[in-house]
């Protein structure tokens, strides 16, 4: 069994780029990363990508070169990039090859998901009734959280507004002007509780990063990280999750919890360990339900958290140091390779202007979606 | 009873004795109770009727209207509650809320299954479900 290093990360800014199609701008990614390696495509033993709606990654050999490596296509929800990642990270812990690619990217029309019930196993009536819709899943996850543990909008607002802070700092964001939460808090009401700024909207962008075997890292000798855990968990009986007609009386756990907890067996550490996080926030109510299903704080805990700035990038758990999906936007193929390439970037010390203080050692990523599935990484420096 | 359009999907809601029940399923093996309804061919299940009352789990509104397809309703739209109702012994279930105010939304608050005459895009209407808060006793 092999170490698993990270010894690139390339990124084409997440946003609206109409001149490039997604897979060129997972091409762009795949080069940057390269570039900073200073290794060729020749040298990759093995890729594995995909987008959600962008089209078949393994065509890319197309503008990168024909080399006959395995490229392995991806598709997995929002958790593409995770399971791209998953798949790289036990590839070459398996011992199998010693350099390889992850991948995503993704181009997706204006406007929220418009998905097709029986893609999902549903019924046509669920989509037709209007009853189909991830925005109302978060708003009514968070409606009844808020309920249950006290917390309340202006708590839901501090979490945009931090995002956006953070997304003027971050040269990938898409979103680069910061919005104060009075703005936030009043701007249109998408689905209550959650107005329009606290929803991300799906985007574009492309992020690529270069895995190595520990000896091969080794060799190169170039600012790298361990991948210390990369899961992947889909739901436990309980959950609750987009697109369900129905919830069981008897609630349990989520795909996050358990796939955090693995994450943590598989490194060794635990959340009091963390020095940085990236956490799902497809809208603002997520980024505080994870804090608590990720093992940071305990259930209503982030009320105060929030209130003292212990998210905020100088803060003891700095959580979305690029503004996350809030400010990024969500390319479902690409979301979480981001966090990946945020943690590396910070963890390796070129976050510039958004630089998490005091060198931060382990980096947690956490990316969730549709229909009930997490993964889970942890990098340390 | 006024007569009601078809409904909107087989297997779905049924009347009984003037009172509408949403039709679900039940594992033989383990009881648990699934909704929507599996097809009657799967004899691993039976089919159940839940329980047509019962509170309020959470709500949202849904104040734009959403993408063709899958939703099927007219062009003209109007912003629509929709909330999981907590069905005691059953299953927490995912509806349309009618007859009250978005500000009168409350978590908790007693709530009832009503047939909803479902306007398609083409116009035709079809008899889909709704909660709708219990009348309280006066």
């Amino acid at each position: 069994m092999s170490d698993v290093f990270i010894i690139g990360a390339g990124i084409h800014p997440f946003g609206r780029t109409p001149g490039l199609s997604g897979l060129q701008q997972g091409v762009y990614a795949v080069r940057q990363a390269l570039a900073q390696t200073g290794l060729g495509w020749s040298d990759i033993r093995f890729a594995f990508g995909g987008s959600d709606s962008a089209g078949n990654a393994d065509t890319m050999v197309s503008e990168l070169g024909l080399t006959g490596l395995p490229f392995i296509n991806v598709a997995n929800g929002c958790a593409t990039g995770g399971s791209a990642m998953f798949g790289a990270y036990s590839t070459i812990k398996s011992g199998e090859f010693d350099l390889g690619i992850a991948v995503g990217f993704d181009k997706h029309p204006r406007g929220s998901f418009s998905p097709l019930p029986a893609d999902w196993g549903l019924p046509d009536w669920y989509g037709e009734t209007g009853l189909m819709l991830t925005t109302q899943f978060f708003a009514m996850k968070i409606q009844r959280y808020m309920a249950t543990y006290g917390i309340t909008p202006r708590t839901l607002g501090a979490v945009a507004e931090k995002a956006f802070a953070n997304g003027v700092l971050a040269d990938h964001a898409w979103r680069r002007e910061a919005v104060d939460i009075d703005t936030i808090l009043s701007s249109q009401m998408v689905s209550d509780p959650l107005t329009k700024f606290m929803f991300c909207s799906p985007g574009e962008g492309a992020v690529a990063l270069v895995l190595a075997s520990g000896k091969r890292a080794r060799e190169l000798g170039l600012p790298s990280v361990r991948l210390r855990a990369a899961a992947v968990r889909t739901r436990p009986p309980g959950s609750f999750e987009v697109f369900s007609p129905a919830l069981d009386l008897e609630r349990g756990g989520s795909p996050t919890t358990i796939a955090s907890r693995a994450a943590y067996d598989m490194a060794g550490v635990g959340p009091e360990d963390i020095d940085i996080a990236q956490l799902q926030d497809t809208e603002t109510g997520a980024e505080i339900m994870h804090m608590a299903e990720n093992g940071f704080c305990a259930d209503g805990e982030q009320t105060a958290w929030i209130a003292e700035g212990r998210t905020r990038i100088d803060g003891t758990l700095p959580v979305n140091t690029d503004g996350g999906c809030l400010a990024c936007g969500e390319p479902i193929g690409a979301s979480g390779l981001r966090q990946v390439y945020e943690n590396f970037v910070q963890l390796t010390g070129r976050a510039g202007r958004r630089q998490a203080p005091g060198n931060p050692r382990l980096g947690y990523s956490h990316v969730y979606g549709a229909p009930g599935v997490s993964a889970v990484a942890i990098v340390e420096r | 009873m006024p007569t009601l359009a078809p409904i909107i999907a087989a297997n779905l809601l049924v009347e009984v004795d003037g009172a509408y029940h949403l039709i679900a399923s039940r594992d033989r093996a383990s009881g648990r109770t699934i909704f929507p309804a599996r097809p009657d061919s799967d004899d691993r299940y039976d089919s159940v009727l839940l329980p047509p009352e019962g509170r309020l789990w959470s709500w949202t509104v849904q104040r734009f209207r959403p993408k063709s397809p899958p939703y099927a309703g007219p062009d003209a739209f109007e912003p629509y509650a929709v909330g999981y109702v907590q069905l005691d012994g059953a299953l927490i279930v995912e509806s349309r809320l009618v007859d009250v105010g978005f500000d009168d939304l409350r978590i908790d608050m007693p709530m009832r299954l009503v047939p909803h005459p479902f306007t398609l895009a083409s116009g035709v209407v079809r008899t889909s479900f709704a909660f709708a808060p219990v009348e309280e006793a006066r």
